[in-house]
């Protein structure tokens, strides 16, 4: 069992900054103050604005616990994505739903409160897919643990997953368990050039078929796609598919993943709508980067908040506004009365005074 | 419980009031076989059923029984080993029997659109010509329905690699107790707002009642090839299953057997197992031709190098579905050994199985009963099956109590007590060995939060606090299975 420096020689420290967190939610809970809750700031940008004190938790850092052979790691929220990254690439694995980190100081527990998964997602799963288990403290202040660190695990409501991309409203991970992935033996990009309708029905045809797919993009007229897997079949499906090798592919993707890609640059907004995956071209005005196989289309255009909405409902799903804006109607697709109810009735299960993150995912929420 | 007639009066006029009289049902014969579902040690007529035959009967009955304030169970095909569909005698069972149809496969997008009656099976079946199928394959696959899948969330054989339900749908529709419907998920891979689809899937019909599931469905990989693996210890059977996963491989399936299960298959199925030894490994690849190649290869040399004193390759897909057969023919084969047997679904690290077998084993001493295991080795989900003969009430004692502290231990070492086949009204008093109040707690707030009143499947899945503080101490009830020519593994 690796233990990190931190859990192994100030276990004690960790135990009182998880005091210290409580009191901090406790005398905010009597005093009805609204607490922020911080990680590394990399997503601040995400969502709507959130109001009150600043609640930074980094401090409880530090990977508790990594057994390889057991696909399974845990690690406390305040631990920097890139040491759990760098940590199980040592020995040979990796997180399966390749996170953005939108800058340098992603947190695990930032990244498990927005629940945003990268280039793989279509292909291995989402953030939730892979999370075993996590320990919260609520909107009480009450130290909760759900699932745990294994596979399967059907004992008790699904908190784990449902507390992930809650954006800090349902209550401060302190802890996530999560499924690791080995990294692919082999993997290979290639790319073409290709009109936009027409790639979204090969990423299609290709998702319909035995083929090691881990990735694809289509950006400015060209279609990329990643194979991943053992060596023999990267190259046996690279030989079926046909299109160039593209040299550097990891900067490519992990552009794409963190938005350091051209696409992104800019001051107009960013609305991300995530849609069927054999949706139509998006008919809006503007800029587009399709993803996750088609499923997934990031849009820079002028175009007014209720048009971005209204196509992709048309396109059978939901926008957001990712980045900059106007955010008066809210980054959120707004939801329909009955389910927005049920929100507000399980955000008063876990914070029932409404501390934490308030107005962060929708208003009064 | 005895039933209150004036109550199932009103009840009944109240639904025929929008239904055919032959799908409100009350007749004591007519309700009986409705009494149980996979779990036959616990039986209870329900006061009355209800087959509606579409969405909107679904939703008037709950807006109905919302109303009047009855208690209600969904169930599906009943297949369920954990009572989860276990009727209640003040209640009402709401079978979603008649809601069977596949609504619609997109082949382009690969997704199905089915209603819940509809069997897992049926769905890889009707994509099957499209080179397309549903992923989740648990055991009972044949006869479970797909809404019973989602309330609780199974798995199956292939799940280290395919995940489970949860990982393999994308929408639901649902309706919550007050009858009005709810989409959660939608056509693209995640939704806006909190993840309620994934809250809902393994729910055990304590939140809503699903009315149509959108299900992925995957390309049929290419082929697939089994590597059987003989051991003399199971500690080192337990290490060749770390050592796969260490080389980076995850197995489309890696299945344990120890020798009580083998000896009690072979003569049963002649799969061609190795009765001498300790413990056998049956490990799956499936993918390309070109990657099962490459990974039988792997395997097979790692089985080698983790002191396997015998490894075969199948040659040919009756090979490979040959030692498959013995496999999925444990339960069964075990069942003629003895008059009963009682199946645990705890979950371990894997690294403690040899531990928790030598804690098995010394269990079988001290209750001086048998005990066969068979193990999900990929993703740690171990079926102890308990070897008693009801009929001697000593043993059907010891068998509970054997049990118990089986899932005793099964928390003790890190794991769960169960791990996929629910907790129902079988193991809702480990519940309270695995979770503290304060979580209990937050579970029913939860389910408030979906259902005021508590009137979907009351009573099941989450102990009141009350029940544990009664309860004081480890206590697991028997359970003797219904659908004995169901394969279950």
């Amino acid at each position: 069992m690796s233990q990190t420096a931190a859990s192994v020689h100030f276990p004690n420290r960790m135990d009182k900054l998880i005091h210290q967190f409580i009191d901090t939610i406790r005398a905010a809970t009597e005093d009805r103050r609204r607490l922020r809750i911080r990680g590394g700031g990399s997503k601040a940008f995400y969502g709507n604005p959130a109001t009150g004190e600043d609640f930074d938790v980094t401090g409880y850092h530090g990977i508790i616990d990594y057994e390889p052979t057991e696909l399974v790691i845990t690690a406390r929220a305040g631990t920097p994505l890139t040491e759990i990254e760098s940590t199980m690439r040592a020995k040979g694995q990796m997180l399966g739903f390749e996170p953005p980190h939108f800058g340098g100081g992603a947190t695990l527990g930032g990244c498990i409160a927005a629940g945003l998964s990268g280039p793989r997602r279509a292909y291995t799963g989402a953030a939730r897919d892979f999370v075993l288990g996590l320990r919260l403290l609520d909107g009480r202040g009450t130290d909760l643990r759900f699932g745990g660190q294994v596979m399967k695990n059907v004992a008790g409501y699904d908190v784990s997953r449902l507390v992930t991309g809650s954006l800090g409203t349902l209550g401060v991970i302190l802890e996530v368990s999560l499924k690791a992935l080995p990294l692919p033996q082999a993997e290979l990009t290639l790319a073409c050039e290709q009109q936009r309708g027409e790639a979204i029905t090969l990423m299609n045809a290709w998702a319909g078929q035995p083929l090691p797919l881990s990735a694809t993009c289509h950006v400015e007229k060209r279609l990329y796609l990643r194979l991943s897997g053992a060596e023999s079949a990267v190259k046996a499906a690279a030989k079926k598919i046909g299109g160039e090798p593209v040299p550097n592919a990891a900067e490519f993707w992990n552009g794409v993943r963190d938005h350091r890609d051209l696409f992104f640059s800019g001051d107009g907004p960013v609305w991300r709508l995530s849609v069927a995956s054999t949706a139509a071209e998006i008919d809006l005005p503007g800029h587009q980067m399709l993803e996750w196989g088609g499923a997934l289309r990031w849009l820079k255009s002028d175009a007014d908040a209720d048009s971005v909405r209204k196509a992709a409902r048309k396109a059978g799903g939901h926008a957001t506004l990712f980045r900059r804006g106007n955010r008066t109607t809210g980054a959120f697709h707004p939801l329909p009365e009955v389910l927005m109810r049920i929100h507000r009735n399980v955000k008063q299960a876990m914070d029932p005074v409404g501390i934490l993150n308030p107005g962060r995912m929708y208003p009064n929420l | 419980m005895p039933i209150d007639f004036e109550r199932q009066r009103a009840v009944c006029s109240a639904l025929r009031a929008f239904m055919p009289e032959h799908n409100v049902l009350f007749d004591r014969e007519d309700v009986t076989p409705y009494e149980c579902d996979g779990l036959s040690a616990y039986r209870q007529v329900p006061m009355v059923v209800a087959l509606p035959e579409n969405e909107a009967q679904v939703c008037e009955i709950l807006e109905t029984c919302h109303a009047m304030r009855v208690p209600v169970v969904a169930r599906g095909a009943g297949t369920g080993l954990s009572g989860g569909a276990l009727p209640l005698g003040n209640g009402v069972l709401l079978s979603l029997a008649k809601l069977k149809n596949i609504l619609a496969i997109d082949t382009q997008a690969r997704i199905a659109r089915v209603q819940p009656g509809v069997r897992n099976l049926a769905i890889s079946e009707a994509a099957a010509p499209h080179g397309l199928y549903y992923a989740p394959d648990p055991s009972s696959q044949i006869a479970c329905s797909i809404g019973g899948n989602v309330a609780e969330n199974s798995g199956g054989v292939h799940c280290l690699k395919y995940g489970l339900t949860v990982h393999n749908i994308l929408k639901l529709r649902v309706a919550t107790i007050e009858g009005e419907i709810v989409e959660l998920g939608g056509g693209g891979l995640d939704a806006a707002g909190y993840d309620l689809m994934a809250l809902m899937t393994g729910s055990e019909g304590l939140l809503g009642v699903v009315t149509e599931i959108t299900v992925k469905l995957l390309p049929r990989p290419e082929c697939a090839q089994v590597v059987l693996a003989a051991f003399d210890d199971v500690g080192a059977a337990g290490q060749a299953v770390a050592n796969v996963i260490a080389a980076g491989i995850i197995p489309a399936g890696m299945e344990m057997m120890d020798q009580a299960a083998t000896l009690a298959v072979e003569p049963f199925v002649n799969a061609g197992y190795p009765t001498d030894a300790a413990g056998i490994l049956l490990c799956e690849s499936d993918g390309t031709r070109e990657e099962v190649a490459d990974e039988i290869a792997r395997i097979e040399k790692i089985m080698r190098d983790s002191g396997a004193h015998l490894v075969r390759v199948s040659q040919d897909e009756a090979e490979r579905l040959k030692f498959w057969a013995g496999r999925k023919a444990a339960f069964p084969a075990v069942g003629r050994l003895s008059p009963d047997y009682y199946c645990m679904d705890g979950t371990i690290p894997r690294r403690r199985l040899a531990e928790v077998l030598r804690g098995i084993a010394a269990m079988e001493k001290n209750y001086n009963l048998r005990c066969a295991n068979v193990f999900h080795a990929g993703d740690g989900n171990l079926h102890p099956l308990i070897l008693y003969d009801a009929n001697d009430p000593g043993q059907l004692q010891r068998a509970e109590l054997f049990g118990a502290e089986i899932l005793k231990l099964c928390i003790d070492v890190g794991g769960t007590i169960t791990g996929e086949h629910g907790v129902g009204i079988e193991k809702i008093d480990s519940m309270c060995v695995q979770f503290g109040a304060a979580e209990l707690e937050t579970f029913h707030a939860l389910k408030r939060a979906f259902d005021e009143h508590e009137l979907l499947n009351p009573g099941k899945a989450v102990p009141t606090l009350h029940r544990c503080a009664e309860f004081g101490r480890m206590h697991v009830h028997s359970g003797k299975e219904k659908f004995p020519e169901l394969p279950r593994f």
